[in-house]
């Protein structure tokens, strides 16, 4: 195990993406005040804590759904005060859902294909003739798409309509989906939740593999604290839209506030 | 029985993909052709092909065109008869101004100003969803009948309103007995069909149906719901516009301003929701069905013995597409289209239980 720790370490590059006092509210309610934390290139960072504490909205800041009212976001060198949702696609940020947003009505296959729309070029007219170019690139894509399909082991259900696939499954179809982007960075918003514990073990394979294979870096959102702790390298901790810890699973552990707002404090 | 894939298998990407993978459909489809292009022509009667088999044709047309705004891309429309209003006073401006064009030109430029004022009238769908969306292109419908009605250019400045088309002709051909211009909309509708099934199994179409599934995941892998959902206004009034230009030239010879009206519009929506939401088939199926209804109503009592009135049969035509139309909404959201691909499921296990 240490070796393998060790060659992590070694991989894990420069800060790629980092937001500086990040402040998000509706209306009233702060769901995120003064957020500031990076993310290094080829890491594993995940982000924890309760309920409502604010981690969705976190990934959707990044994501350009929601914009901050406070704050920057670097990404790449270059400086956002928010992101536009298609900017940041064809930048290389990719992410998968907690609530499953799969586009239930096509197959697997089509979701998948979805990911590459950014990598097709072909006119609408070629499209319509399916002639030339737009051709060539169904096919093409389809190899990467298929190649994507192999590893996370969905080769049965490429022609299911994804609305009748089992939860786990979907949820493997979603990372699919954002791994057909080829993403720089990749966020995930709860991939293990409600799973059983090989459903979890595979997910944790697939995660850990698209890390290692093709040097994603991820962003991750979970709340089984046993997989949190054992396959990321730094780990941000929010309560109530307030960061209260950051560092490596064992610094975020021995943290008094993190496990006081886990545990609840006697006053 | 007959009906296996057993034994065909695919060894490249290209041939997966085909539209028709299996070889049982595809030797369907030939002899469907065969038949519709060698045998029908001889052995329909000129009142089959008038009342029926013409309106079917043309009606399919436009039911495609709705069928990919709304079944594909899932913005609604109520007024896509306005759209085929646009194609129709296009077509009879183009033939009266410009007479030395090729109709198939006509028929193109017709489609492209229809697509125009489509996108047009597709902007709110930029902002607003639903029944808020329907509200607005309601409007459409309005404004183009008013503006055939009161804008006396269109209509060549008629008395009466109501213009006349010559009969179309093609490279030296008149097309003018019903047989020919079964043949002329066959011909038309199998090119149109291709080129929808090539949109929505393209890029383009995985696009539209994102868009209508979930578009904030849509927007997140990088899809521009600008973009989509334009494209999918532009292309469905395309289609519609085409229609109504063959609706006009070809179906009605002449007509009034009041021809493309709200009924025509709600009698495409029920096509797609009785044939099925985002299926080509289904248009069909929905397009044969509310050809098909009204005459059989008129027929039907008759051959049984029952007379019943006209004014009757109108009635009941009302009462069964409204009991049909709930009755799909709540049971079968996918319309006939569904049932036919539950019944090709059952046939691929038949006789054998599994």
């Amino acid at each position: 195990m240490g070796g393998e720790a060790n060659s992590r370490a070694h991989r894990i590059g420069e800060v790629i993406l980092a937001l500086k006092g990040v402040s998000l509210a509706f209306g009233g309610v702060k769901a995120l005040s003064d957020v500031s934390f990076d993310v290094r290139e080829h890491e594993i960072r995940a982000i924890i804590g309760p309920n409502g504490a604010g981690k969705s909205s976190m990934l959707n800041v990044i994501n350009g759904v929601y914009h901050p009212q406070q704050g920057t976001i670097r990404y790449l060198e270059r400086e956002y005060h928010d992101m536009d949702p298609h900017e940041v696609a064809v930048s290389g940020i990719s992410r998968t859902f907690q609530n499953l947003a799969l586009f239930k009505g096509m197959s697997v296959l089509d979701n998948i294909m979805s990911g590459r729309n950014l990598k097709m070029h072909s006119n609408i007219v070629m499209q319509a003739l399916r002639m030339g170019p737009a051709l060539r690139e169904e096919i093409e894509h389809r190899e990467v798409v298929e190649g994507i399909i192999d590893f996370l082991e969905i080769q049965a259900y490429r022609k299911t309509q994804v609305g009748r696939l089992s939860y786990g499954l979907q949820k493997r179809v979603d990372l699919a989906r954002a791994l057909a982007m080829e993403p720089r960075v990749l966020l995930l918003d709860e991939p293990m939740s409600g799973m059983n514990m090989e459903e979890k073990q595979d997910m944790c394979r697939f995660i850990l593999d698209a890390n290692d294979h093709f040097g994603t870096t991820i962003v991750l959102i979970e709340h089984d604290m046993s997989v949190v702790m054992d396959i990321s390298d730094r780990v941000v901790v929010l309560d109530y839209g307030k960061k209260i810890g950051d560092g490596t699973p064992d610094e975020v552990r021995a943290n008094q506030a993190v496990v006081d707002a886990y545990l609840g404090v006697s006053h | 029985m007959f009906y296996r894939e057993n034994g065909q298998f695919k060894s490249t990407y290209e041939s997966d993909q085909q539209m028709l993978p299996i070889l049982q459909d595809r030797v369907f489809m030939l002899v469907l052709l065969v038949f519709a292009f060698g045998a029908v022509p001889f052995l329909v009667s000129d009142y089959l092909f008038l009342s029926l088999l013409i309106p079917f044709l043309i009606l399919t047309i436009a039911a495609i065109g709705l069928n990919l705004l709304v079944g594909y891309c899932g913005q609604i429309s109520l007024g896509h008869a306005a759209f085929m209003a646009v194609g129709a006073y296009a077509a009879y401006n183009l033939v009266l101004r410009v007479p030395q064009l090729n109709f198939l030109v006509v028929l193109l430029i017709s489609g492209l100003i229809a697509a125009v004022v489509g996108l047009v009238f597709g902007i709110p769908s930029l902002r607003i969803k639903g029944l808020y969306l329907a509200v607005a292109t309601l409007a459409a419908q309005f404004f183009m009948d008013w503006l055939f009605a009161r804008v006396k250019w269109f209509t060549n400045y008629a008395h009466s309103g109501s213009v006349q088309t010559p009969p179309v002709e093609l490279f030296g051909w008149t097309v003018n007995t019903p047989a020919e211009k079964y043949l002329f909309l066959l011909g038309l509708l199998i090119v149109f069909t291709l080129v929808a099934k090539n949109l929505v199994r393209s890029r383009i179409g995985r696009e539209w149906m994102a868009m209508r599934d979930m578009d904030v995941a849509a927007e997140v892998i990088g899809i521009r719901p600008v973009y989509a959902k334009l494209t999918a206004f532009a292309v469905s009034s395309f289609y519609v516009g085409v229609a109504g230009a063959l609706w006009g030239f070809v179906h009605l010879g002449s007509w009034e301003p009041l021809a493309f009206n709200l009924t025509l519009s709600l009698n495409l929506l029920f096509m797609i929701i009785i044939g099925g939401m985002g299926s080509l088939l289904g248009s069909y199926f929905g397009a044969a069905f509310i050809v098909m209804l009204p005459i059989l109503l008129n027929q039907l009592p008759a051959m049984l013995g029952v007379p019943i009135s006209t004014s009757m049969a109108t009635h009941l035509e009302l009462m069964i597409f409204g009991v049909l139309i709930v009755f799909f909404l709540i049971v079968e959201p996918h319309g006939l289209a569904r049932l036919w691909a539950i019944g090709k499921e059952k046939l691929r296990l038949w006789p054998f239980p599994h």
